[in-house]
C-alpha cells in the first residue's frame, strides 16, 4: 500500500482549517442573526428605548425561559424526533416545585430538584416508548403530555395551584447578581454551555448526531442507540421542567396550562436556528439565535401596538418566509 | 441513443454514449458500477434528462420530461431499486400509472383482471393480486415489478440488474419469460454483470466504461477476459497477494458456529474460522450469506444454535456487544451509504465512531487522541480526502468503503465479517483491499468474507463455503477453489436439490 | 374467492380493530348508563363525537401522505368564527355563507399543500406557522366571542331524526360518502397513499405525487372547515379560542393513531380514524358512567391513550431482523 507523503499531510491540514472555516458560516445562522438585527432596527424606529440595554436585558430574560425549554427540544429534534409533551412537563416542573415548597423546610430547599426530577421521570417514560418500544415520538410524547395533564389536574383538584414558589426559584428567575445580568439569563447561559459541551465534546452528543443522520449506521457501528435516545428524552423532560420552575419563580406561583404557549415557539426557534427537523444537523448557536429572534419578534409586535391578530399572522408569515429561504428540502428526483 | 452526456455536479456520469437497440433482440449492457449504465437507463426511462445528445425512437427524435412520458412512448423499465409501493396491493401496483376507470373511480374488477394477465405473462401466476407488496419476499416483489412493466404493453423493456434478488427457481422462469418476449417482438435491454446470464440470454452486447460506450458486438464474439478488459479499461491483471501457510495452533478458533439457525433463512450452519484464515462464503445470491453475517453480529433475533468465541459460548445481543474487546467482532455491512456511514457527517466523525468509547474518558471525547487516530488510519489506508473535516458523502465510492473499513480497524478487531465489500468499488481500491485483508489475516485476524465476485473468492480465500438455501452445502479448500468449482457447485447444488424434490427456498 | 377475504382483512386490519374496540367500549357504556341510552343523551354524545370524527378525517388525509397537520384545529376555529358572521339570514344568504366557509377551508388546506409541495418545507413546521396565521385571521374576525348562526339549520343538523337517531350521525355518513369514499376509490386518492407509502417509488412509477398531495391537503382543509361549521351549529357562536384549536389538533392525532392509521403514511383509512375519534370520546363517557370522579378523567384518558399507543409496539414481537426497526 502506498504511503501518503508527509507534505500532502501538512497541506491536507491547512485545507482542513480553511474548509472548516468556510463551512462554519452556516447560511441559516447568518440569516437568523441578520433577522435579529433587522428586527432590532425596525423596533428602534417605533420606540427609541427599543435598543436600550435595560430593554434588551429584559428581552434576554424573557427569552431565557424559552431558551431553556428549546434546548431540550433541540436535542430531541437532532435525533430526528419531536417532543410534544413540552406543555404539561413545563407545568409539572412549575407545579411540583411549588408544591414541594409547601412541604416544609426540606421541601423548600429541594423544590427545584424535585421539579426537574419530575420532568426527567416523564421524559424517561417518553424515552422508553420511543427507544425501546419503537413507537413514533409524536404519539408517545402526546400520550405523556396527556398523562402529565391528568396527573396535574388530580394534584391541583382542578383549581389553580395555590402554592407559592420558593425563594430560590424566585431568585433564579427574577434576581440580578452578576453585573446586573438577570439570573435567568445566567441559568440559560449555564444550560447552553453545558448543552454545547454535551453535543460537541461527548460521545453522547456524537451519537445523537449520528442517530439523527442515519440511525441504522449508528446501530451497526455498535453505538448504544437505545440508551442515548432514552437519555435524550429524559434530558429534554428535565429541561422543560426547569423552564417550568423558572416560570413559576417569575410569577411567584404556577398556573394551569402555563406550558401551552411554549411548545410551538420552541419548535419554531429550533428550526429557525437552522436545525433540520429531520435530525442530524444543527448547532446550538442557531437555537440561541432562533430563541432570541422569536422573543424579539413577539416584543416588537407589541411595541408596534399591533392588535393581537396581527401578531399571530406576522409570526406565522415570518417563520414560513425564513424557512423558504434556508430550510427547504431536495427535489424528489435527486 | 446518440452522443448522450450527463453530469451530476462535478461528476461526469455519461459522456457521448451511443446505443442501438433492435426489436426482437436481447441487448446486454455491461460495465462496472459507476460506468454510466444506470444513468443511461434513467434517461431512457424519463427519470432524468440528458445534458447533451439525443434519443431516437423509430428514427424520430424524442425526449421525456418524466417517467410518464417514457411510459407513454412504450418504454418500460425495471430498476434495481424497486418502484413498488409497499402498502398497496399487487394489483394496485401493477395498474398504478394508468388504472382502468369507471365513472371517475378506479374499476377494481378490471384492474384485477389486468393484474392477473400481467402476472401470468411474467410467469408469476402464483402471486395473488390482492396481496400487499410489503408482505412479499424480495424475489416475489421482483416478479411483480416485471409484471408491472409488462402490463403497460411496452415495446422496449429495460431490466437493470433485475435478477439480483431472485431465487434460483425464479431466475430460470425469467429466462423463459424473456425469451418468449423476444419471440413476440419486444426489444429487450438487459443490464447485468453476471457472465453466465449474458451468455444465456444476449444477442448483442455493449460495454460501458467510465461513462462511455466503448464497444458493441454480437454475443459470443469476445472472450470473458476481453470483455472484462473492456470494462476496466486496461489489461486485466488481478493481482492477489500470495497466501502464506499459517502454522496451525492448538488454540481454539476465534470463531466457531454450531448448528446456527434462524427463521427459515438459515439452516443448521456449522463452521470454524481459525486465526489468520480468510474464509469465503459462496453460492448464488440470496442463499443466506448476508443473514449469516448479520446473525453472527447479533442483529438477528431468535437465532438457535451456538456461537463460540475462543471456544467459549457467547450470546451476542447486538453490535454493541459484538464489538467489545472480549469478542472483538467487526462487520463491514452491505450498503455503505445507508448502513456503514453517516454521509453528512465528517470523515473524522465517521472514522472515530465505532471506537469512540476508547477515545474518550468518562464520556468526554479526547480530541487530540481522536485526531491522531483518525489521521493514522487515513494514512494507513491511503484514503483520498480533502482533509478530515469534509463530509463523508463527498468521497468517492472506493474511499467511502475505506472509511467503513477504517472505522472498524480502529477497534483492532480479531474477527472481521465482510458483506460484499468490493461491490461498486474501482479496481485500484479493490487491489488495496485485498492486500489489506491478507495483512490482517497474517496478523492473526479471523476473516469471514461474502462476495459475489468469483475472482475474489478464488484469489483471497483459504477456504470457501458454498451456501444454498440457508445451509452450507460444500466446502472448497485451497486449490479446489476454482471458478468452475464455484459456479458448478452453486448451480448444481440447486439442480440436484430440485431433482431430488427438495423443498425450494421459502419464498412466500 | 375465499382467499380474497384474508387479503381484505389484512389491508383493513387497523380500521377493523378500531371498529371492534369502539363497539366494545360503546356497548359497555350503553349497558351501564344509569339513565339508559335515551335519545337526548345519544344526541349530545353523537354531536361531540362527530365533531372530533370530522377533524380526525381531516388529519387522516394529510397523514396518509406521510405529513402531519398541526393547523387543523385552527382552520376549524377560523371556519367557526367566519360562520358565526355569514351563515345567517335567509336561506340564500345562509347557503352562500356555508359555501364561502367551505371554500375558505379549501383555501387554507391548499395553502398548506402548496408550501409543503413547492416550498419543500416539512409539514410539521409549515402547519405550525400557517396555524398561527389562520388563528390570527380567526381572531381578526372575532376578537371577542359572539356572532350568530341560522338557528333552523343549526337545530336541524344537531338534533334528531325521527326514531331518535342523532342527525349528526347522518351528517357524518354523508361526509364520508361525499368526500372520503370518492377520494379513496379514485386514482388521485390511491396516488396519495402511494406518495405516503414511498414517495420515491411513487415518483419512479409515474404517480402524480404533487397533485395527490395537493388534493389531500385541500380536502383536509375542507373537512376542517366542515368541523368548524358544525361547532357553530352546536354553540351558536364564534369564538377564537386557541386552547380549543390546539386541543382538537392534538386529539385528532390521537384519534388517527387509535384508528389504525400509520403516522408514516400510506396505510389506514379515515373510517378507522372516525372510530378512533368516537373511541376517544367514549373514554370520557365511560369514566362518567363508572362513577370515576371527573377529576380523574383526564388522567384516565391519558393512560388509555398510552396503552393504545403501546399496542403499536406489538409488532416488535414479530421482528426477526433488528435492522428492520431502524428504517
Amino acid at each position: 500500500m502506498a504511503e501518503v507523503p508527509s507534505a500532502a499531510n501538512r497541506s491536507g491540514r491547512v485545507i482542513d482549517k480553511v474548509g472548516s472555516m468556510r463551512r462554519r458560516i452556516d447560511p441559516a445562522l447568518a440569516w437568523a442573526f441578520g433577522c435579529i438585527v433587522l428586527v432590532l432596527l425596525i423596533g428602534s424606529l417605533y420606540s427609541s428605548s427599543f435598543l436600550s440595554p435595560q430593554y434588551l436585558l429584559q428581552q434576554l430574560k424573557v427569552a431565557s425561559f424559552l431558551g431553556v425549554i428549546a434546548t431540550g427540544t433541540m436535542i430531541v429534534v437532532l435525533l430526528g424526533q419531536i417532543d410534544l409533551s413540552v406543555p404539561w412537563v413545563v407545568a409539572v416542573g412549575g407545579m411540583m416545585a411549588t408544591a414541594a415548597t409547601g412541604w416544609g423546610p426540606l421541601g423548600e430547599a429541594m423544590a427545584i430538584p424535585v421539579g426537574i426530577g419530575c420532568g426527567v421521570a416523564l421524559g424517561l417514560v417518553s424515552g422508553v416508548g420511543v427507544a425501546f418500544l419503537r413507537i413514533p415520538s409524536m404519539v408517545v410524547t402526546l400520550a405523556t403530555n396527556a398523562v402529565a395533564q391528568g396527573l396535574m389536574i388530580v394534584h391541583t383538584g382542578g383549581f389553580s395551584p395555590q402554592d407559592s414558589s420558593s425563594p430560590a426559584m424566585r431568585f433564579l428567575a427574577t434576581g440580578n447578581t452578576v453585573l446586573g445580568i438577570p439570573n435567568a439569563v445566567l441559568v440559560w447561559a449555564v444550560v447552553g454551555t453545558a448543552a454545547v459541551f454535551l453535543l460537541t465534546r461527548t460521545t453522547f452528543g456524537r451519537t445523537v448526531y449520528a442517530i439523527g443522520n442515519r440511525e441504522r449506521a449508528a446501530y451497526l457501528s455498535g453505538a448504544r442507540t437505545r440508551t442515548v435516545v432514552m437519555m435524550a428524552f429524559a434530558l429534554a423532560g428535565g429541561l422543560s421542567a426547569l423552564g417550568g420552575v423558572l416560570l413559576a419563580g417569575y410569577a411567584s406561583k404556577a398556573a394551569q396550562a402555563m406550558g401551552d404557549p411554549y411548545l410551538l415557539p420552541a419548535i419554531a426557534a429550533v428550526v429557525l436556528g437552522g436545525t433540520s427537523i429531520l435530525g442530524g444537523r444543527g448547532s446550538y448557536l442557531g437555537t440561541v439565535a432562533g430563541v432570541i429572534l422569536i422573543t424579539l419578534l413577539q416584543s416588537i409586535l407589541s411595541v408596534m401596538q399591533m392588535p393581537e391578530f396581527g401578531r399571530h399572522v406576522t409570526y406565522g408569515i415570518v417563520i414560513i418566509a425564513m424557512l423558504l429561504i434556508y430550510g427547504r428540502g431536495r427535489r424528489p428526483a435527486e | 441513443m446518440q452522443g448522450v452526456s450527463k453530469r451530476y455536479g462535478g461528476v461526469r456520469a455519461l459522456q457521448d454514449a451511443d446505443l442501438v437497440i433492435e426489436a426482437g433482440r436481447i441487448h446486454a449492457v455491461l460495465g462496472e458500477n459507476g460506468a454510466g449504465k444506470s444513468t443511461l437507463i434513467k434517461i431512457m426511462a424519463g427519470v432524468v434528462t440528458p445534458d447533451q445528445g439525443r434519443m431516437l425512437l423509430d428514427g424520430k427524435p424524442v425526449s421525456f420530461a418524466s417517467p410518464a412520458g417514457a411510459s407513454a412512448a412504450g418504454i418500460a423499465c425495471i430498476f434495481q431499486e424497486l418502484s413498488l409501493i409497499p402498502d398497496l396491493s399487487v394489483a394496485d401496483n401493477i395498474a398504478i400509472s394508468n388504472p382502468p376507470r369507471h365513472l371517475g373511480l378506479i374499476d377494481r374488477r378490471a384492474q384485477r383482471r389486468m393484474a392477473e394477465e400481467a402476472l401470468a405473462r411474467a410467469g408469476a401466476d402464483n402471486i395473488h393480486p390482492l396481496a400487499l407488496v410489503k408482505d412479499l419476499s424480495l424475489s416475489r416483489r421482483q416478479m411483480v415489478e416485471i409484471a408491472k412493466a409488462l402490463a403497460r404493453k411496452p415495446r422496449i423493456l429495460i431490466l437493470d440488474e433485475a435478477t439480483s434478488a431472485l431465487t434460483a427457481a425464479d431466475v430460470t422462469k425469467i429466462y423463459g419469460v424473456l425469451k418468449r418476449l423476444r419471440a413476440e417482438g419486444l426489444a429487450l435491454l438487459y443490464i447485468s454483470h453476471r457472465m453466465h446470464e449474458i451468455a444465456e440470454l444476449a444477442d448483442e452486447c455493449t460495454v460501458f466504461c467510465n461513462g462511455r460506450s466503448v464497444a458493441s458486438f454480437a454475443a459470443g464474439t469476445r472472450t470473458d477476459n476481453e470483455i472484462v478488459e473492456l470494462m476496466i479499461g486496461r489489461e486485466y491483471n488481478a493481482v492477489f497477494p500470495a497466501h502464506k501457510q499459517r502454522a496451525v495452533s492448538g488454540a481454539p478458533p476465534p470463531l466457531e458456529v454450531r448448528h446456527l439457525g434462524w427463521s427459515e433463512r438459515l439452516n443448521d450452519i456449522s463452521l470454524q474460522v481459525r486465526a489468520g484464515e480468510v474464509i469465503g462464503l459462496g453460492g448464488l445470491d440470496g442463499q443466506g450469506q448476508r443473514e449469516l453475517l448479520l446473525a453472527l453480529f447479533g442483529v438477528l433475533q431468535g437465532t438457535t444454535g451456538e456461537i463460540l468465541i475462543d471456544g467459549r459460548p457467547v450470546t451476542i445481543a447486538g453490535p454493541n456487544v459484538a464489538k467489545r474487546k472480549r469478542i472483538g467482532m467487526a462487520l463491514i455491512p452491505e450498503d455503505r451509504k445507508t448502513e456503514g456511514l453517516m454521509l453528512p457527517m465528517s470523515v473524522r466523525d465517521n472514522l472515530s465512531f465505532a471506537a469512540l468509547d476508547r477515545l474518550s474518558h468518562w464520556g468526554v471525547v479526547d480530541g487530540a487522541a481522536e485526531q491522531h487516530a483518525v489521521e493514522r488510519i487515513v494514512r494507513l489506508l491511503a484514503i483520498r480526502t480533502d482533509g478530515t473535516a469534509v463530509p463523508a458523502g463527498s468521497l468517492s465510492g472506493g474511499n467511502q468503503q475505506k472509511l467503513v473499513i477504517g472505522k472498524w480497524l480502529m477497534m483492532a478487531p480479531r474477527i472481521l465479517l465482510l458483506n460484499d465489500p468490493t461491490r461498486g468499488i474501482d479496481v485500484g481500491t479493490k487491489q488495496e483491499m485485498y492486500q489489506l485483508l491478507r495483512e490482517l489475516a497474517e496478523n492473526g485476524a479471523a476473516i469471514l468474507f461474502y462476495s459475489t465476485d468469483y475472482d475474489e473468492l478464488i484469489g483471497c480465500c483459504d477456504r470457501v463455503l458454498v451456501m444454498y438455501d440457508g445451509a452450507i452445502r460444500r466446502e472448497l479448500i485451497g486449490p479446489e477453489i476454482t471458478e468452475r468449482a464455484l459456479v458448478s457447485s452453486a448451480l448444481n447444488i440447486g439442480a440436484e436439490a430440485r431433482k431430488a424434490g427438495a423443498p425450494q427456498t421459502a419464498s412466500t | 374467492m375465499s382467499g380474497d377475504w384474508s387479503f381484505w382483512l389484512r389491508e383493513h386490519k387497523g380500521t377493523l380493530l378500531a371498529f371492534a374496540a369502539f363497539v366494545v367500549m360503546f356497548t359497555i357504556y350503553a349497558a351501564n348508563h344509569p339513565a339508559g341510552l335515551n335519545a337526548n343523551v345519544a344526541t349530545t354524545a353523537a354531536n361531540k363525537g362527530v365533531l372530533l370524527a370530522i377533524v380526525a378525517m381531516a388529519q387522516t388525509l394529510v397523514v396518509l401522505t406521510s405529513g402531519i397537520d398541526l393547523s387543523v384545529g385552527m382552520v376549524m376555529i377560523l371556519a367557526n368564527c367566519l360562520a358565526s358572521s355569514i351563515v345567517v339570514g335567509s336561506t340564500l344568504t345562509t347557503t352562500i355563507g356555508v359555501v364561502v366557509v367551505l371554500l375558505v377551508g379549501c383555501l387554507c388546506g391548499a395553502i398548506n399543500g402548496l408550501i409543503v409541495i413547492f416550498g419543500r418545507l416539512q409539514p410539521i413546521v409549515t402547519t405550525i406557522a400557517t396555524g398561527a396565521v389562520y388563528y390570527g385571521a380567526a381572531l381578526a374576525l372575532r376578537p371577542v366571542p359572539g356572532g350568530d348562526v341560522n338557528t333552523q339549520l343549526a337545530d336541524a343538523l344537531t338534533g334528531q331524526l325521527p326514531g331518535g337517531v342523532p342527525e349528526s350521525l347522518a351528517l357524518l355518513l354523508a361526509v364520508v360518502a361525499i368526500v372520503w369514499v370518492p377520494f379513496r376509490r379514485s386514482a388521485i386518492g390511491r396516488a396519495a397513499y402511494a406518495a405516503g407509502s414511498s414517495e420515491v417509488a411513487a415518483y419512479m412509477s409515474g404517480v402524480p405525487v404533487n397533485r395527490a398531495k395537493f388534493v389531500a391537503y385541500t380536502l383536509s382543509g375542507l373537512l376542517a372547515s366542515m368541523a368548524g361549521l358544525f361547532v357553530t351549529f352546536i354553540t351558536y357562536t364564534g369564538e377564537a379560542s386557541a386552547a380549543n384549536g390546539n386541543t382538537y389538533t392534538l386529539y385528532s392525532i390521537a384519534a388517527v393513531v387509535l384508528g389504525g392509521v400509520s403516522l408514516f403514511g400510506g396505510s389506514g383509512s379515515a373510517i378507522g380514524a372516525i372510530f378512533g375519534a368516537l373511541m376517544f370520546r367514549t373514554i370520557g363517557d365511560l369514566l362518567f358512567v363508572f362513577d370515576v370522579e371527573p377529576l380523574w378523567q383526564p388522567l384516565f384518558q391519558g393512560i388509555v391513550l398510552s396503552a393504545a399507543v403501546c399496542l403499536g409496539a406489538v409488532r416488535l414481537l414479530r421482528i426477526r431482523n433488528r435492522l428492520d426497526l431502524y428504517g
